[in-house]
């Protein structure tokens, strides 16, 4: 193909050319930028928290008056949770993960040690807290029944043990076996890990910021904590949540209707979590695919635009012998020339607003690559927006070249 | 003349219905996408408290060691304070008004018994707090420096609570009970909602406010239960007791200081305070402290989160790639009109006429485009507020400041986008246009 002729073609229409590369180095800049943001949100809000949340709920119960035997309501409420059909598990939590806030402690390995080696949420719970969230212990043991100590203010007892999520124990003790192994945790005695579960997220769904840097670091210690608010956590066999939900909050007002409930099935607290995840996914998606259809009218509105000026150079080529298909191809060829410079401008451009967004507004930085699936896609999306414009102009017939002046 | 133009505006227009529709369409979906993302900012940073959001101020006091575990603020201080803090703060009476407070939830049994008790939002607050936020009353009036001092049962109800209890009567002196403790009203409030709620944005800064009011000094003698952080450094305890001899930070406090002159002496107040602190030995650390504006404090606790400034920009390129279409479209139909232009060139229209006259007709895609735009922005907005956080965009709403600022964008940036197309139909050679006819 001889390029000199489109060469000198788009001289004549420096303009319109120009306006073309140009909308196509600001879509690719977006849209790298933006394939950037979505994928680092979607796997950010798609993590496994390490609970088998299809079947879990969790129902929170207020009391409206002060009540001083909390210890034995709890006891009740918990026997009639685990005692329904239907019920696989249940334990009192202070808090379940992507709740939205809750309880982070430090992890220290001396006491006077100022800055600690990590941070941490602080989940609460009795031996039967990792059966019933579904936890997988892949190293150690779970508490029994005598290690569970009861926590009501003033004083906490010590722990006589810890299990910790495993990212939480490979940060602490990298390229180590931790189980075994002393640290100090919200207090002044060190005490051992003594189980490692596979995963358990924290309760904080930030996906910037500094919470997000210790998302997956998570200590359960054996404590039951009793108040006037309690949350129970229930799993249930498949097939049986929403049946159970119901009949657990109907016993529970049975044993005691002075109080308050909200259930919440764990699904619905992920959807809750990551609506804002999810709404920027959409949002970007939607405004990306508006961006793309947007270029691609415009190219065809331009090129159009030629093909109408060019009829009679078009009819001439073609009555001195130039064939449709090269008719079609010159177009193409003229179309990839403009994109392939849009495109060269737009990675640059897309790398430079990636680095400033990095500064100003905490966007994750964008891998090289994805700015290159941006200019394949921008190609792609000039040649086939071209094909239109380009076929009615090798449908021009010659005999055009002999009317007219 | 001008209607004149109009008139040929619309009649060219209308003779490539196509080519129109596709400019319009392409301003519209710009215009729209920016307006949902600017309609949702505007909500979002708007000033909470424009009459005094300059004159009210929270201090910030390092009562932590410098080697303090990593937080979430750019200059390593806190954002709330001690109650030991809180309670040397409040012996000071530089401000004209002042208000210490935290948030808490107590169930409320209605006295009608067909009402379920439910779950209030209460804050517990000093009564500097109403004459400081300019809290308007619809009944009675705030309790006394003296309720605050006697630790009273009393409390100020928002009109929403009092519509709920008492059917929208005035319950001046009437009781409430809150936790089964009975507490005399002595307030309601008129209609009275900041956005976002600036003195307290730990929970759901733009949802669901206070609903409850009473002395702080109750509910610390009443150890209520903390709504809201307790961060520590330490020294952590989840008695209450413990919790008011410790370190930690769980407490708001906030100051009205009118001038200039009253905040920087209350700077140097706050400087001399933690350099006393340092002398008692309680810091081991020079005096790091500030002080600031509702303003500078919305600006520093970013309230507008990341992800819509990420939208504006995102949506702002959007209609800068729609504008260039739309510039291209424009300069396609223009420059498709050549042979009417030298025509009518060569009958006598001077330049300016032309340029005047295509300039109209991109006024009108313009206005076109930005009223559809409008449009599209609603339906954006019902979008953002199905899929974002309700939290960030349940206040945004179309105003007329909207309304105009879409309009008046899209006819701006069309003109704008205009111009080259319609300086080029301006230079249209009537003779060679006519030979080539």
């Amino acid at each position: 193909m001889e390029l000199r002729p489109i060469l000198s073609a788009m001289r004549r229409n420096k303009f319109g050319a120009l306006l073309i590369a140009t909308q196509m180095a600001v879509t690719l800049a977006f849209l790298a930028n933006a394939i950037t943001l979505v994928e680092q949100r979607a796997a950010w809000s798609s993590r496994p928290s390490g609970l088998d949340e299809q079947h879990i709920f969790v129902v929170t119960t207020e009391s409206v008056d002060h009540q001083s035997d909390s210890a034995a309501r709890e006891e009740a409420d918990i026997a009639a949770l685990r005692g329904l059909p239907g019920v696989v598990d249940a334990y009192t939590t202070n808090m379940f993960p992507m709740q939205g806030g809750g309880w982070i402690d430090t992890v220290t390995l001396t006491p006077d040690q100022k800055t600690p080696t990590a941070v941490t949420a602080n989940y609460m719970g009795d031996e039967h807290a990792l059966n019933t969230m579904g936890l997988k212990l892949v190293a150690g043991r779970n508490y029994t029944a005598a290690e569970i100590e009861t926590k009501r203010p003033p004083g906490d007892p010590p722990y006589s043990g810890l299990i910790l999520s495993k990212a939480l124990a490979e940060k602490v003790f990298p390229n180590e076996n931790a189980l075994g192994k002393m640290i100090i945790f919200d207090s002044d005695k060190p005490a051992p890990i003594i189980g490692i579960v596979d995963r358990l997220q924290g309760p904080i769904t930030a996906a910037t910021g500094l919470f997000a840097s210790y998302e997956e670091y998570s200590v359960l210690v054996p404590y039951v904590l009793i108040g006037e608010t309690n949350n129970y956590m229930v799993r249930v066999q498949p097939g049986q949540l929403d049946t159970v939900m119901k009949a657990a909050e109907g016993k529970l007002y049975a044993l005691d209707d002075n109080r308050i409930l909200h259930s919440k099935s764990m699904q619905q607290v992920r959807a809750d979590a990551y609506r804002g995840d999810h709404g920027l996914i959409v949002l970007l998606t939607s405004i990306c695919l508006a961006l793309l259809i947007v270029t691609a009218f415009g190219i065809i509105g331009l090129t159009s635009y030629w093909v109408a000026q060019r009829r009679q150079q078009i009819g001439i080529r073609r009555a001195l012998g130039a064939t449709r298909q090269a008719i079609v191809r010159y177009f193409q060829t003229e179309n990839f020339m403009i994109a392939a410079a849009g495109a060269a401008v737009g990675i640059a451009f897309a790398i430079a607003l990636n680095l400033w967004m990095v500064r100003s507004f905490e966007m994750v930085r964008m891998d090289n690559s994805r700015a290159i699936i941006g200019a394949i896609i921008i190609l792609l999306l000039g040649q086939f927006a071209v094909l239109w414009p380009a076929l009615r102009a090798a449908s021009i017939p010659p005999a055009l070249a002999t009317r007219g002046g | 003349m001008f209607r004149y133009y109009f008139r040929l505006g619309i009649r060219s227009l209308r003779r490539n219905m196509v080519l129109t529709g596709l400019m319009i369409a392409a301003i519209a979906v710009g215009i729209g996408a920016c307006m949902t993302a600017l309609t949702v900012f505007r909500a979002m940073s708007g000033d909470p408290i424009p009459q005094k959001s300059s004159q009210i101020y929270t201090p910030q006091i390092d009562n932590w060691a410098p080697e303090r575990p990593p937080g979430d603020t750019p200059d390593h201080l806190n954002t709330l304070l001690s109650y030991i803090d809180v309670t040397e703060l409040m012996k000071e009476h530089g401000a004209k008004n002042q208000a210490a407070m935290f948030a808490t939830l107590l169930s409320v049994r209605p006295e009608d018994p067909r009402q379920k008790p439910f779950k209030a939002n209460v804050r517990t607050t000093t009564t500097g707090f109403f004459p400081m936020f300019d809290v308007p009353f619809k009944y009675g009036r705030p309790w006394t420096a003296a309720d605050d001092e006697s630790r009273s049962a009393v409390v100020v109800l928002t009109r929403e609570m009092n519509d709920r209890l008492f059917g929208g009567q005035n319950s001046v002196g009437k009781i409430v009970r809150l936790d089964s403790e009975p507490y005399t009203v002595t307030g309601v409030l008129d209609d009275w909602q900041v956005m976002p709620r600036f003195y307290d944005m730990q929970v759901q800064p733009f949802g669901r406010s206070d609903e409850i009011f009473m002395p702080f000094t109750r509910a610390i003698d009443k150890q209520m239960k903390v709504l809201g952080s307790i961060q520590c450094n330490g020294d952590g305890t989840t008695a209450f007791e413990g919790l008011l001899r410790s370190e930690c930070i769980w407490l708001q406090f906030w100051v009205e200081l009118p001038t200039a002159a009253d905040a920087a002496k209350y700077r140097a107040f706050l400087n001399n305070y933690a350099a006393e602190q340092q002398r008692l030995g309680r810091f081991h650390w020079p005096p790091h402290t500030n002080l600031r504006n509702v303003i500078d404090w919305l600006r520093y606790r970013h309230i507008v989160p990341n992800e819509v400034r990420i939208l504006i920009l995102v949506s702002f390129g959007f209609l800068l790639v729609c504008l260039m279409n739309a510039m291209g479209l424009m300069l396609a139909k223009i420059m498709g009109r050549a042979g009417d232009i030298g025509v009518r060139r060569a009958l006598g229209a001077s330049r300016a006429a032309i340029f005047a006259q295509c300039l109209i007709e991109t006024g009108v895609v313009g206005l076109a485009g930005g009223v559809s735009g409008l449009a599209l922005t609603a339906l954006g907005l019902l979008a953002a507020r199905s899929l974002l956080t309700k939290n960030f965009v349940a206040l945004a709403h179309l105003d007329w400041t909207d309304t105009a600022i879409a309009v008046l964008l899209a006819l701006g940036a069309t003109l704008l986008a205009g111009l080259y197309p319609t300086w080029r139909a301006a230079h249209v050679q009537p003779a060679w246009q006519l030979k080539a006819q």
